[in-house]
């Protein structure tokens, strides 16, 4: 499954590259990408266990940017 | 500015009224003395109103476990000054850092607005008529079948047909085509355009998740997902970048001074000025201008081109058409128009009306492309003539009976099988004898019209460096060498089985120059082969196209075959733009920490390296937007 979520304050582009690297090292996570232009995150991983990667992504990118809010719909 | 920038705004110019005003008290001899805690204590005040919130997510992200995170890094070179005895340089560094820091989110906030204002062809309503009264419902909750009343100025908001009503529509979103669409009933409209004068009523005809808007909103939000290779090893050598210049940095501050030191015996100040020089690789150390500026120039560059109707579906395409040195074309709707004309009329014993008339009457039994094109052709000359007893013989051509002549009109197979004998003939396209009770009286030539701007679009590309021009079609090799040499490409290959396309891909593909890339430009219709096998595949006239939006890296919306050379030379700028950024930010940042080395730099240089070039490099990214 692929999903894109919207990101709220996302301010520095090395933030999302290491928001991008910390996704992708999820497990179960096929791809991911964090644009800081169009300030978005795009994440592909198992459908089984999609809700649980994606609440882990949103951790780890807590952990990178503590300031910017993801939007999960 | 948002409000956060507006409170950043007031921060730093507090924190530089405060530290102005300090640097007016005297520095002080002796440590400790009432002046000296008094400039302590503005310098500190200047200090936090700047940079407090730095200093806090220095320390949660320390806690994070983020060692190299840029907060952190600003922290400790600051404070590093303050603490070996330069008060002033460490305030101004943070005053510094934040003032570019502002400018660096305002001037991306700016951009980011203008380039999504120029693709904001979202409709926000859509007036239907349900029940004889008109309600504003979202775009995606009106139905099939359903009638929407478009107003002056509105927005369509879904694909459909016009039931009532005339006007004239703003493709120019879409398209970048600026010139007017008029529109009357029985048309179809695309949503995303904009209704201009009059009032229409539509029969939609497609839902909303299918219309084109949304197909191109789709289009437009999943390129920032295909990075170009650029970006990628950018982020790849910031994550090693950072760690080199801090351990340097460590090794900077600790090395020399030992080594100086034990081999002099001096050693008076010595550590403090090494120090220096760490903080100052420490300030260096954010690889924020290389990149925000990659990324920011390919949005940029993509942005731009969505204002000519150029859609390109990410990043990694625009830089792969920018090493594109093979273009191969298809014929037929690509460099030709797709609609048959006649081009030649070469009659024997009558003259050239009789032949155009005689052949109209025969073919008005046939709605074949062809028959339509000569009908048309002999109505601009004054009419069609009645034709009794039309027949058509399948695989030959047609019979008819005029003003009690018996006319055959076919191809050489139905000359020969009514015994007419034909001319030897060298025209190019497709040949349409005539023959008139048993007697051959000449023929006409249908063909495919060239585009107009084919020619002048390749000579362009020719010029932008383009090694080879391929041009690829099923058609006869007479047509296709005709077409060839009125549109200038290098090469042809004719008489192509439907699968002979995508094998001649791959043979072009293998011959290509060592990196560059194959771009494959085709109408879309039966391409999706060739347009997926290419390194980027082009597909021309989008609008109503869905196959040709799916297929393809890039569309040109508007079937203009001169936004070819266009969409090249806007994907060679961004890349000349991205280079010019990269080369520009680590030849500065190189520059300043070579020269710390050496005593020349200061902080401020550092701080230049850091914000200041990442600022000039946004700027220079924003040029993407504009190209021309």
């Amino acid at each position: 499954m692929k999903k894109t979520f919207k990101l709220i304050d996302l301010d520095c582009a090395n933030c999302a590259a290491k928001m991008e690297t910390a996704i992708k090292k999820i497990d179960g996570v096929t791809d991911a990408s964090v644009s800081f232009m169009s300030q978005k995150m795009t994440i592909e991983a198992d459908d089984a266990r999609f809700d649980d990667i994606v609440r882990e992504a949103v951790k780890v990118c807590k952990k990178v940017e503590p300031d910017c809010e993801i939007v999960v719909k | 500015m948002s409000r956060k920038q507006k409170k950043m705004l007031v921060r730093i110019i507090i924190a530089a009224v405060v530290f102005a005003a300090g640097l007016f008290i005297p520095e002080t001899e002796e440590t400790f003395s009432v002046l000296w805690f008094v400039r302590l204590a503005v310098f500190l005040g200047a200090y936090f109103a700047a940079g407090w919130d730095i200093l806090w997510k220095a320390v949660r992200n320390i806690a994070h476990g983020q060692v190299f995170d840029e907060n952190f890094l600003m922290a400790i070179a600051s404070i590093g000054a303050m603490i070996i005895g330069e008060y002033s340089e460490g305030v101004a560094v943070m005053i510094f850092y934040q003032v570019g820091e502002l400018f660096q989110s305002v001037a991306v906030g700016k951009s980011r607005k203008n380039i999504s204002d120029m693709m904001d062809i979202n409709p926000e309503y859509a007036n239907v008529e349900r029940d004889g009264e008109i309600t504003e419902v979202e775009p995606d909750e009106v139905k099939v079948g359903e009638t929407v009343v478009i107003k002056p100025g509105e927005r369509v908001p879904l694909d459909g047909e016009v039931i009532f009503g005339a006007s004239e529509l703003n493709t120019a979103a879409l398209t970048g085509e600026s010139a007017l669409r008029g529109v009357a009933v029985g048309d179809e409209v695309i949503s995303g355009s904009v209704n201009t004068n009059g009032l229409l009523k539509i029969r939609v005809s497609k839902p909303y998740s299918d219309s084109t808007v949304s197909k191109i909103l789709e289009l437009v939000e999943n390129s920032s997902d295909n990075k170009a290779k650029t970006e990628n090893f950018i982020t790849r050598f910031a994550r090693v970048y950072t760690p080199i210049v801090v351990i340097s940095a460590l090794l900077l501050a600790v090395v020399p001074p030992l080594v100086i030191g034990l081999s002099s015996g001096m050693n008076g100040g010595l550590w403090n000025d090494w120090i220096y020089k760490a903080l100052t690789f420490l300030v260096v150390s954010c690889p924020c201008a290389l990149v925000i500026s990659v990324p920011l120039s390919y949005f940029g560059g993509i942005g731009g081109a969505s204002r000519h109707g150029i859609m390109i579906k990410g990043a990694n395409y625009l830089e792969a058409l920018a090493k594109a040195q093979t273009f191969v074309f298809d014929k037929t709707g690509t460099l030709t128009k797709g609609s048959f004309a006649v081009s030649e009329k070469c009659p024997q014993g009558i003259s050239e009306n009789e032949l155009l008339s005689y052949c109209a009457a025969a073919e008005q039994i046939s709605n074949h492309p062809i028959a339509v094109s000569i009908i048309n052709a002999a109505k601009a000359f004054g009419g069609v003539p009645k034709a009794d007893n039309a027949e058509e013989i399948a695989g030959f051509g047609v019979r008819a009976v005029i003003d009690g002549r018996e006319i055959a009109v076919g191809n050489a197979r139905l000359m020969e099988k009514i015994g007419a004998k034909i001319t030897e003939q060298k025209s190019a396209g497709t040949i349409v004898h005539c023959a008139v009770d048993g007697k051959y009286c000449g023929y006409i030539t249908v063909s495919d019209e060239v585009k107009e701007n084919a020619k002048p679009a390749l000579a362009e590309l020719k010029r932008l460096g383009a090694e080879r021009t391929v041009m690829l079609t099923g058609d006869r090799k007479i047509t296709a060498n005709a077409v060839a040499k009125a549109v200038g490409v290098d090469e042809v290959q004719s008489q192509l089985l439907p699968d002979g396309k995508v094998k001649a891909v791959e043979e072009l593909y293998r011959d290509k120059l060592a990196g560059s890339t194959l771009a494959y430009v085709g109408d879309g219709m039966n391409d999706a082969p060739s347009l997926a096998r290419a390194d980027v595949g082009i597909a021309m006239g989008g609008l109503g196209s869905d196959a040709a939006i799916e297929a393809a890296d890039i569309v040109l919306m508007n079937d203009n075959i001169e936004n070819l050379p266009l969409a090249v030379r806007i994907a060679r700028k961004t890349r000349h733009i991205v280079t010019e950024n990269i080369v520009f930010a680590l030849g500065v940042k190189l520059a300043v920490l070579v020269l710390t080395v050496f005593g020349l730099g200061n902080m401020w240089a550092a701080v230049f390296a850091d914000v200041g070039v990442s600022v000039i490099a946004i700027l220079n990214a924003m040029r993407c937007m504009s190209i021309k």
